[in-house]
């Protein structure tokens, strides 16, 4: 076919700029994602991720910068002559092709000579063998997004776009095809690049996930580094929840940053914080804060609250303490315990936490 | 049996056949359907019935202009025989201005839909404009234009293209005038229906190794064929039955059907029920052709 280039090896973006008039949708991006891994690109609606995978699509070009394919440079080349294929947003289907035909489309297109027999394995692969026949106004939402799968699939692209494939099934159908996605990423090896908004559904199948804001990558690695030890504000917050305050870094004492937050003195590892002087947003994850009535023998980090809200969750439960610094903080009790805290709404409590858990982040977002 | 078998067996998934109505629904259809199906009725069947009666009538010998009611078949021969060049005029000279109107409409329809930007208001509000001039005005607009001193004819005689050295009162001034007049009725349904066409399916045959051109041909096109069908429905059927550009701007010998049939009601004495026959056949005739013509390019929604 003309113009196809076939191209192996890690996706590869080099300083890729995108800008629209006076908006820069994506920012001087770098990025290598290594062959074969499931990679996810988070972020709030706005923040250049659905541009950045357009430009690997070749959907869009960049103003600036590379895209590449091993050694293979695709920047300037079309759609169809990448070896990528793309799930869209909801599915863009053909509605005048059968679900077979739908498949059929890229291997057709490409003149390969097994391009029945392909199909019906991607039909396979994805469970819709059976509706081969059917019109996609005939099926339902997740039996689309399959058919919308197997269409790329079918191809064998070097790698594979996911564009907020699960953002119009609802929760219990997304959580099946989180699962399901990540299993045929495993049996087919490709490598796919998933963008979402949805960090669970990041985190749940990603092996390395990239947070994008404002057209910047914030932080990318495995979803467990980012979740525990976050560098930027904006990922503590996005990422999870974190319950945070802003305090000015006092003193050193061994390994740790003594931080003065609102006249309270609490520990970060100094490993664990971005910042050494001067001001820093100190933060905890929730689940990582134990909470009691009375104060705890020597831990150290301990602040004391009031209980404004409890919400029994079943497996835990969760209470919102209103902290002296103003900020609400978030924890949880897990439901082991015979006989429960039983904290009611002004009740004064005691938090405490393992100063190993803290994080320190900038305290202001860079612009 | 994983999560995928599930959802693809799961017949609730189906998207669920329209619920029976309730009985009191179904009545107020029939109430709010009442004004047009009264109205079709007494404007539209009834003058049909009579249309049909008049053209089995017989003319007294000797007394043009009278009838007597009567199954004389031999108007609808009488039709078929001496006018069977002027059927073959109407539907060549419809189906020639169908062509043209979709040659030029498609383009124009795509570049609305697709690449005009902020003009798509103004193209749009110019497609419609001739609406707002009666329909004989601006034919006989086109008799001026393309009259022997007008600037159409005189380039193109310049460039000793025309054989005869005319184009006004000639079939190429048919066809052109009847084109023009029905553009809007093909550009509009085109239009709409590339319109409502999600970008991301025109995108993904792109990105299914689909070429420019192949993606126009395997996708964006047979999208927008419920449009083309309309628009083409909508040029071809009152093409065929037009009389007006052909009495403005054609030739005085070899009419299409229209003026025959105009001219049987209005000028020849006696001549209802030979109109009427002729009626009736250009109305089988565009029925027929339209249903060969559904059945071979139809979509699901219009048959």
């Amino acid at each position: 076919m003309a113009g196809f280039r076939e191209a192996q090896g890690d996706l590869q973006l080099e300083a890729v700029t995108k800008r629209f008039g006076d908006f820069t949708a994506v920012d001087d991006i770098d990025l290598r994602v290594p062959r074969g891994s499931f990679f996810a690109l988070l972020g709030p609606s706005g923040c250049g991720k659905t541009t950045t995978l357009r430009m690997v699509a070749g959907l869009e070009q960049p103003t600036a910068g590379r895209v590449m394919i091993g050694d293979t440079d695709l920047t300037g080349s079309r759609p169809y002559e990448r070896p990528v294929n793309t799930v869209f947003q909801s599915y863009a289907l053909f509605p005048h092709l059968t679900i077979h035909d739908n498949v059929a489309f890229g291997p057709k297109r490409r003149k390969l000579a097994d391009a029945s027999q392909r199909t019906d394995e991607a039909l396979e692969l994805v469970q819709m063998s059976s509706f081969a026949a059917r019109k996609p106004a005939q099926l339902s939402g997740g039996q689309q997004q399959r058919v919308a799968l197997a269409r790329a699939l079918v191809n064998h692209p070097e790698v594979l776009l996911l564009d907020e494939p699960l953002g119009a099934l609802d929760l219990k159908l997304r959580r099946e095809m989180q699962v399901e996605l990540k299993r045929i990423q495993t049996e087919v090896g490709l490598t796919f690049i998933h963008v979402t908004h949805d960090q669970e559904e990041a985190m749940t199948m990603a092996d390395t996930v990239a947070v994008m804001n404002r057209g910047h990558i914030e932080q990318l690695g495995a979803p467990e580094e980012l979740y525990d030890l976050p560098r930027t504000r904006f990922v503590a917050n996005f990422l999870g929840q974190a319950n945070t305050g802003a305090g000015t870094i006092k003193d050193v004492d061994g390994d740790h940053l003594v931080v003065n937050v609102l006249g309270t003195p609490v520990k970060i590892l100094r490993s664990r914080s971005q910042v050494h002087e001067g001001d820093v947003l100190f933060g905890v994850r929730p689940e990582k804060v134990t909470v009691s009535r009375t104060r705890p023998e020597g831990a150290g980090n301990d602040v004391r609250g009031v209980v404004r809200d409890v919400s029994f969750l079943g497996v835990a439960t969760s209470y919102l303490v209103d902290m002296p610094s103003g900020a609400t903080w978030s924890c949880y009790e897990q439901n082991l315990d015979v006989e429960p805290l039983d904290l009611r709404p002004g009740d004064e409590v005691w938090l405490t936490w393992n100063p190993g858990h803290a994080f320190g982040v900038p305290a202001e977002a860079p612009a | 049996m994983s999560a995928l078998a599930q959802v693809a067996g799961d017949p609730d998934l189906e998207p669920a056949p329209a619920a029976p109505e309730a009985k009191q629904r179904s009545w107020t259809a029939y109430l709010l359907m009442l004004p047009g199906v009264l109205w079709l009725g007494v404007f539209f069947l009834l003058p049909l019935v009579q249309l049909a009666s008049v053209s089995l009538q017989s003319r007294y010998p000797g007394f043009p202009g009278y009838y007597y009611r009567d199954l004389n078949f031999s108007n609808y021969a009488s039709a078929l025989t001496d006018y069977a060049p002027h059927f073959a005029r109407s539907f060549l000279y419809a189906g020639l201005a169908t062509f043209l109107a979709f040659a030029v409409a498609y383009p124009l329809a795509y570049a609305m839909a697709f690449k005009a930007g902020r003009w798509r208001n103004l193209m749009m509000i110019c497609v419609i404009a001739p609406f707002f001039t009666s329909f004989i005005l601006r034919t006989f607009a086109w008799s001026q234009i393309l009259a022997d001193e007008g600037w159409v004819a005189s380039v193109l005689n310049f460039l000793h293209v025309l054989p005869n050295g005319h184009i006004i009162n000639t079939p190429i001034a048919v066809v052109a005038g009847l084109t023009y007049n029905f553009l809007p009725f093909m550009v509009l349904p085109i239009y709409a229906s590339l319109e409502r066409a999600d970008p991301r399916v025109i995108e993904a045959g792109g990105d299914l190794y689909a070429n420019g051109f192949t993606t126009f041909r395997t996708v964006t096109l047979p999208i927008s064929m419920p449009g083309v069908l309309a628009g083409t429905l909508l040029t071809f059927i009152p093409a065929a039955g037009d009389f007006v550009n052909m009495e403005l701007l054609g030739p005085q010998r070899g009419k299409m059907i229209g003026n025959v049939i105009n001219d049987q009601f209005l000028a020849v004495p006696g001549g209802y029920p030979v109109a009427a026959a002729l009626s009736f056949t250009l109305m089988a005739a565009i029925l027929v052709l339209v249903f060969l013509y559904v059945r071979r390019f139809g979509t699901e929604e219009l048959v």
